[in-house]
């Protein structure tokens, strides 16, 4: 049954995928860098993989996706990727396809669907997030955005940041107070508003890696239809709650060893040396790097154990994400500083030319994955989500 | 916990209402303190052997139930939650494992069926110095009698005292350190020039220091081939090291379970003291590291029933991962009950002592970071 699948999509995938695009270089917006030819052959094959409902592809057909089962999804994106290319559509819909729009499905109504899914799963609408702001980080409940309804719908107020991509994106969840009277977490909600008006300013904010995704975004009296509700009023916290644990598991498999071409050791045999029996000439590094290589082999063990344990039906994978975020965390970011001590003085260098293109990029994701334990709640949330949801400890309080 | 087959799941959950029941910790603590030189209490042993669990590796011609090595570390697990003193581990899986995979038909045939039985208690004598260096085994086997007569002394061999045969590392050719030159050879205990001495250790067990003074076995004693025993030792101290990992893992889990517990009851301050973000985020780091030790001991204990070309690698994983956790484990639970912990009338000192022991058996940390990174060819 698989088996006969995974050959349909081979043949499909052997009949549409342009050439030109084998190997091409697809960057974090989902756009390829290339001459004319691939640019529209990059068209044509988004165009392809829509009207396939691969955008999205367990998503109901009804919403632009191909209502495949996550395994059939997970062999959709294998074949592609030993095809030599990638699905840019998640890219290209921002935080659609990954976050709003599961959100979306669970919680809007079946016109919002009907009006937002489809252009997500097509890649043809990109979508940013408005959640944290200048005063309201860790403490997301926190925020004072505020949103105030008039006759024509709502009018939002207020600053957001690292909205990424912000500056690209077409549509915005915000994250609003509608509320003022309310406890801090019963008064929000979540608005979809069209970044494309008057009210709306961008700012991309350039980061200690350099340039990023990342935007300050400004409101002054944008303005959302009253439709663009999405969940109830006033319950914008649990829409967010689902929503961050659809990003958290996006987070969770360890993008180190996702790009990762050649081995760490391999690495380190290069600029390290190798004694006669084999082994790096610096003891104390080997030792360490010994232990990074297995911390990562437990946290990629335990993914397939939970996986494994999902499909038996043994426990909720959302209650454990938490704890593989902080792990991929962990291995990514151990990496990283590993492959710079490696490197030594070649891995502190800021451009190419004088250092080589592997030593600049690998001193870029290490600044850059320095985000890691900080978006997406961080390092020190996720352990107040374990301590308190799993482990069943109490409400922090203030002594101790 | 990976997902059992219904026969797994029963014999886990025996072993843990069992183990809870009939051989909590309470029972090490009245071996150590009223029963003094004995290795277990026999009624343990007994059921144990009653339940089926010393034959859960061999196969069903000598008795066994052949169930597999998750299995077998299901219920180390358990074991390993309430310190239970048996020689399951020493002789159900080390001990059977080195007949299994080194002896040939007859001595299945003689020990096999014992090993299934309890009547015979098999055990690995390995350890000459301070440190686990399979290579550096110097205790000498030359030509003697009908076979081998051995001379030199092993330590810290795993139920030592109540062992009835020991399976003995023993250098037949070249000089310690080299990989070459080794044999194993099966020894009964009381064999003439075989004396056997208690090692006092902190955690009640059996451990012995033995000394052969021209020791004399004939050449049918040789487990495998002569001079060439290195790749099934280290295949034999791999699945040991893989069992006791597991052990460990229950040892640990039962030290993580018993602070939980406290933070959750203890009040301080006028609050219980899990409330406090310091030792709920202690809580949440050690709760993370048990998870992912737990996917290290069952990967490797698969690996072992599905005969991966990966088991050795797996090994040194499982045995550093799980060990790195049951140090900082086995000290918070000492740390987080404060002076309590300190008592002896608390368990918390048992599973201290126990853990450090478990530790330094088949391989430390160290040994196994560095076996890890040789494996991975650097």
């Amino acid at each position: 049954m698989t088996d006969q699948f995974e050959a349909s999509v081979r043949e499909w995938v052997r009949d549409n995928l342009p050439q030109v695009l084998v190997g091409a270089r697809i960057d974090m917006y989902g756009v390829v860098s290339g001459d004319q030819a691939q640019q529209d052959a990059f068209a044509l094959w988004r165009q392809r993989l829509a009207e396939q409902g691969w955008g999205a592809p367990t998503w109901p057909r009804e919403y632009g996706g191909a209502g495949l089962t996550d395994a059939e999804a997970k062999i959709v994106s294998r074949v592609i990727a030993s095809a030599g290319s990638m699905n840019p559509i998640p890219y290209l819909a921002g935080m659609g396809v990954t976050m709003v729009g599961p959100t979306l499905l669970e919680y809007g109504t079946p016109e919002q669907k009907a009006r937002h899914l489809p252009g997500m799963a097509s890649g043809e609408v990109r979508w940013c997030l408005g959640l944290s702001e200048p005063n309201a980080g860790s403490d997301l409940a926190s925020l004072t955005t505020s949103a105030e309804r008039d006759a024509q719908g709502w009018v939002v107020n207020g600053q957001k940041t690292w909205t990424s991509g912000a500056d690209k994106s077409q549509w915005c969840g915000v994250l609003v107070r509608t509320d003022r009277s309310a406890a801090k977490r019963n008064g929000i909600s979540f608005l979809m508003l069209p970044m494309d008006q008057p009210g709306v300013e961008t700012r991309p904010i350039a980061l200690i890696a350099g340039e990023s995704p990342f935007c300050e975004t400004f409101f002054t009296r944008a303005r959302a239809r009253e439709d663009d509700l999405l969940g109830d009023l006033n319950d914008g916290w649990s829409v967010v709650k689902r929503l961050l644990q659809h990003e958290r598991q996006s987070q969770t498999s360890a993008p180190a060893t996702a790009t990762a071409v050649e081995p760490l050791e391999a690495i380190a045999r290069r600029y390290l040396g190798v004694n006669t029996d084999g082994t790096l000439t610096d003891t104390d590094l080997r030792g360490r790097l010994a232990d990074h290589l297995m911390d990562t082999a437990a946290h990629e063990l335990t993914i397939a154990r939970i996986m494994t344990d999902a499909r038996g039906g043994n426990v909720e994978v959302s209650a454990t994400a938490s704890i593989l975020k902080n792990s991929a965390t962990d291995a990514a970011q151990g990496r990283s500083e590993l492959l710079l001590e490696i490197m030594g003085n070649r891995g502190v260098g800021w451009e190419p030319g004088e250092y080589s293109e592997e030593e600049a990029r690998t001193v870029r994701e290490w600044l850059g994955g320095k985000a890691m334990s900080i978006y997406g709640g961080s390092y020190e949330v996720q352990k107040n989500i374990i301590s308190k949801n799993i482990l069943g400890l109490p409400e922090t309080t203030q002594k101790g | 916990m990976a997902v059992l087959t219904e026969e797994q799941a029963f014999i886990k959950d025996q072993a843990s209402d069992w183990v809870k029941t009939k051989a909590p910790v309470s029972r090490l603590r009245a071996l150590r303190d009223s029963h003094p030189g004995q290795s277990f209490l026999p009624d343990t042993w007994q059921a144990m052997v009653d339940m089926g669990w010393s034959g859960i590796l061999v196969p069903e011609q000598y008795g066994g139930s052949d169930l597999g090595h998750l299995t077998c570390g299901l219920i180390l697990e358990q074991l390993g939650r309430q310190l239970t003193a048996s020689p399951l581990f020493a002789s159900s899986l080390v001990g059977a494992t080195a007949l299994l995979l080194a002896g040939n038909p007859e001595q299945q045939e003689a020990l096999l069926p014992a090993i299934v039985n309890g009547s015979a208690i098999v055990t690995l004598a390995l350890e000459e110095t301070s440190q686990h260096a399979p290579a550096h085994t110097a205790l000498r086997a030359g030509p003697g009698g009908d076979g081998f007569r051995l001379s030199g002394t092993k330590t810290f061999v795993d139920e030592g005292m109540c062992a009835t045969h020991f399976v003995v590392a023993a250098r037949t050719a070249g000089s310690p350190g080299d990989a070459r030159g080794i044999s194993l050879l099966l020894v009964p205990a009381d064999a003439a020039g075989l004396t056997r001495s208690a090692l006092p250790t902190i955690d009640s067990r059996d451990h012995a220091r033995l000394s052969f003074g021209e020791v004399e076995v004939d050449s049918a004693a040789l487990l495998g081939a002569p001079d060439e025993a290195m790749p099934v030792l280290e295949a034999i101290l791999d699945r040991a090291r893989i069992g006791i990992a597991a052990e460990m893992l229950g040892t640990a889990s039962q030290a993580f379970d018993m602070t939980l517990d406290y933070l959750k009851t203890r009040e301080q301050f006028g609050s219980v003291i899990g409330s406090f973000q310091a030792l709920g985020h202690r809580a949440a780091a050690l709760y993370s590291r048990m998870e992912l030790s737990r996917s290290c001991v069952e990967a490797a204990l698969q690996a072992v029933d599905a005969d991966a070309d990966n088991v050795a690698e797996l090994a040194a994983l499982a045995k550093c991962q799980v060990g790195k956790f049951l140090f900082d484990m086995s000290n918070e639970l000492i740390q987080i009950h404060g002076g309590i912990g300190m008592t002896d009338e608390f368990d918390a000192g048992l599973y201290l002592k126990r853990a450090r022991v478990l530790e330094t058996s088949y391989g430390n940390r160290a040994y196994h970071r560095h076996r890890y990174a040789a494996l991975k060819g650097f």
